[in-house]
């Protein structure tokens, strides 16, 4: 079979429609979620979203519905821990875990479900969506990715600073409630795609690979987004372009390509954030008369010499093209050279 | 769905005339705090605190670490439930405000930064949320508020940087123009010039005065008012949760003198009975000559 006949196959269009919606409406979730520093809250929701699956299989009614609902209870249960600031929220989550991930093995043995029926959900099954799933997960993620970017000025204040947030007269806990549920609700989305044990790094690791390379909140968040559509789609057209023989899941795939873009990524984030410290203007010294930012050089201005000269470097002539970092530094520039600063001065370097 | 309080950006409205809450002549209370008591956890960190703030005024915070400044200002700002007493802003009573739009907060804090890389612009733009209305993009005027925040604390060229890469005077000079941006007419700011060099208190100080030339009032807590104490026209000093001085500025070295300490705690200003009163009925206090009194 052809690649394009491949691609032109009904249930390869579903997959492909699903993983774009899954990989634009994860990051967006997981953007908040990691500016909360709460980035595993989506591993958790998953766990407890396995019950909601079991259920559903129990009870013959869609799996995907039910794990919507447990899921929801679920965040909306962990943000009120939260909010009460217990002091060990944090084994409180891990109790609830631990009990959706039991609860729903558990409960799909009763079912007398086999473990594999479970596994399509644990591990995704984008492959097997039916069209009622696609439409689902269309509609789901829209509504999580206008409701996060849409409200993103709201939602990014309120992580940012809740107090602040809340002088400023929003409605906190709403806000708080409204991304747990965003977040159960994309990990139910997520979980035909990715699976529900993978599900947190579709929201978590496009984030942590656009931060390597952003400055502000909103290129974060749409990078984040770019990327986990790229890894998306990327995953699962690689798994479906092996050769005949091998079996490739599209889960793993995506999550290892987009875990493959943070490594790709993370060289070029350090040399970003060491370009950047390089850059970094020095700060103005405040008891410097008007205008001279710079320590006067001691041929100048007698005195104790907190400064050296660095005369072994005078055979280079620092330029707009000499190689070297320049800092605007007041009413000159510096050039950084081997951890320190030349300003040039007459015919030697004061270092800055 | 959350809601937010949202409303077209109104001119300032004017004093409502004839109100009950008047202090004086002409003189709108902007805050006023009654027989106020916060307890957390149980324990009580401020107690019997009655803290009226007309329109205009530029109130001055003081005391030694841990007397309950931070703590009365968050319950000023509705933060902190008070546990007893009854809290109005511009007459209104703190369940019933909604006009968070007229009031401007600096938390005492280290830092601006979080879990995701946010721009100084972004941060200072959050401050105009109360005048956004919900799912409308920044308007004109938004913009225009936020620049003129970031020049007012010198970081108009530092917009497009990350909150993260600045030092913490700096951070902190970010949350100041957060406050800014709101425009609103009472601030509270709670020790905005820690960690901030002298220049930059500064300029702090001349676009406070410029606030207070236009009417906003000011509650401030500082432990050195440095370049603002020019501005301060009251001192509240705090010992141990209660208000011990109440009135004219005092110089820095002043608020840790002893006269003002336990002596004061059973301070008469009040003719309000109180629970905490643990003294016998005072006769002449042996500090009750002192000039500063200030008697409300
Ligand atoms: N979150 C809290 N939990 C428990 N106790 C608190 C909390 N916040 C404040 N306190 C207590 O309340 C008292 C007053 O604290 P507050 O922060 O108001 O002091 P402050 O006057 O602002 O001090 P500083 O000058 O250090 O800022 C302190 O004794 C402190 O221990
Ligand atoms: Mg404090
Ligand atoms: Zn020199
Ligand atoms: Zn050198
Ligand atoms: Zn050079
Ligand atoms: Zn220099």
């Amino acid at each position: 079979m052809s690649t394009l006949e491949l691609f032109s196959l009904p249930f390869m269009q579903r997959a492909l429609i699903a993983a774009v919606f899954v990989g634009l409406a994860a990051p967006v979730v997981g953007t908040y979620l990691v500016q909360r520093r709460l980035a595993l809250m989506g591993d958790g929701l998953g766990h407890v979203a396995v019950t909601g699956v079991a259920l559903g299989l129990l009870t013959g009614t869609s799996p995907t519905w039910t794990a919507v609902v447990v899921a929801v209870l679920g965040a909306v249960l962990i943000e009120v821990i939260r909010e009460r600031g217990h002091t060990n929220g944090d084994v409180a989550l891990a109790l609830l875990f631990y009990g959706g991930l039991a609860g729903g093995v558990l409960l799909t043995g009763l079912g007398g479900q086999s473990a594999s029926r479970l596994q399509t959900f644990l591990f995704g099954s984008i492959t097997t969506i039916s069209v009622a799933d696609v439409v689902t997960t269309m509609v789901l993620a829209a509504v999580v990715v206008i409701l996060g970017v849409g409200l993103s000025p709201q939602l990014f204040a309120v992580a940012q600073d809740q107090e602040f947030a809340r002088v400023a007269g929003l409605n906190v806990r709403a806000y708080n409630l409204l991304v747990a549920v965003m977040a159960a609700v994309s990990v139910t989305v997520a979980m035909r795609t990715v699976g529900l044990l993978l599900v947190s790094a579709l929201m978590v690791v496009p984030v942590a690979t656009s931060q390597q390379l952003t400055r502000s909140f909103r290129t974060t968040l749409v990078a984040a987004m770019a990327l986990g559509t790229v890894a998306s789609l990327g995953g699962l057209v690689i798994s479906a372009l092996v050769p005949a023989g091998t079996s490739v899941s599209p889960g793993p795939t995506i999550v290892l390509l987009a875990l493959a873009g943070f490594v790709a990524t993370w060289p070029v984030g350090v040399w970003l954030r060491h370009r950047e410290q390089l850059r970094a203007p020095f700060p103005v010294d405040p008891d410097a008369p008007d205008g001279a930012v710079a320590p006067l050089c001691p041929e100048v201005v007698p005195g104790p010499a907190d400064h050296r000269h660095d005369e072994e470097h005078v055979d280079h002539d620092h330029g707009p093209d000499c190689g070297h970092v320049a800092v605007p530094h007041g009413d000159h520039v510096d050039y950084v050279h081997d951890g320190h600063r030349h300003a040039p001065h007459g015919r030697h370097y004061d270092e800055h | 769905m959350p809601v937010t309080p949202t409303s077209p950006a109104a001119p300032t409205p004017a004093p409502e005339p004839g109100a009950d809450h008047t202090v004086g002549p002409g003189l709108e209370a902007v805050v006023r705090l009654v027989d106020g008591a916060v307890a957390i956890a149980g324990r009580p960190v401020l107690r019997g605190i009655d803290l009226t703030v007309s329109r205009g005024d530029f109130v001055a915070l003081m005391g030694a670490n841990g007397s309950g400044k931070s703590t009365l200002v968050r319950a000023l700002t509705g933060l902190r439930p008070l546990t007893t007493g009854s809290l109005e802003l511009f007459g209104h009573r703190l369940e019933h405000f909604d006009e968070w739009r007229r009031v401007g907060f600096v938390p005492q804090r280290t830092g601006a930064a979080s879990g995701v890389p946010a721009s100084v612009w972004e941060v200072v733009a959050s401050g105009r949320l109360t005048r956004r209305r919900l799912l409308r993009p920044l308007g004109r005027a938004d913009r225009r508020a936020v620049a003129d925040a970031l020049e007012v604390v010198g970081l108009a060229d530092r917009a497009r940087d990350g909150v993260s890469q600045l030092s913490g005077g700096q951070q902190q000079r970010v949350l100041i123009a957060r406050a800014l941006a709101g425009e609103p007419e009472l601030f509270f700011l709670d020790e905005p010039t820690a960690g901030v060099d002298l220049p930059n208190q500064h300029a702090l100080a001349a676009s406070l005065a410029r606030l207070k030339e236009r009417g906003a009032t000011v509650v401030l807590v500082a432990h050195e008012l440095g370049p603002l104490a020019p501005l301060v026209d009251r001192a509240v000093v705090m010992r141990d949760g209660r208000v011990v001085y109440d009135g004219t500025p005092l110089a820095d070295h002043e608020v840790h003198q002893p006269w003002l300490g336990e002596a004061h705690s059973h301070h008469h200003a009040t003719h309000r009975d109180r629970a905490r009163h643990d003294h016998a009925p005072h006769v002449a206090s042996p500090l009750g000559t002192h000039p500063e009194e200030h008697h409300r």
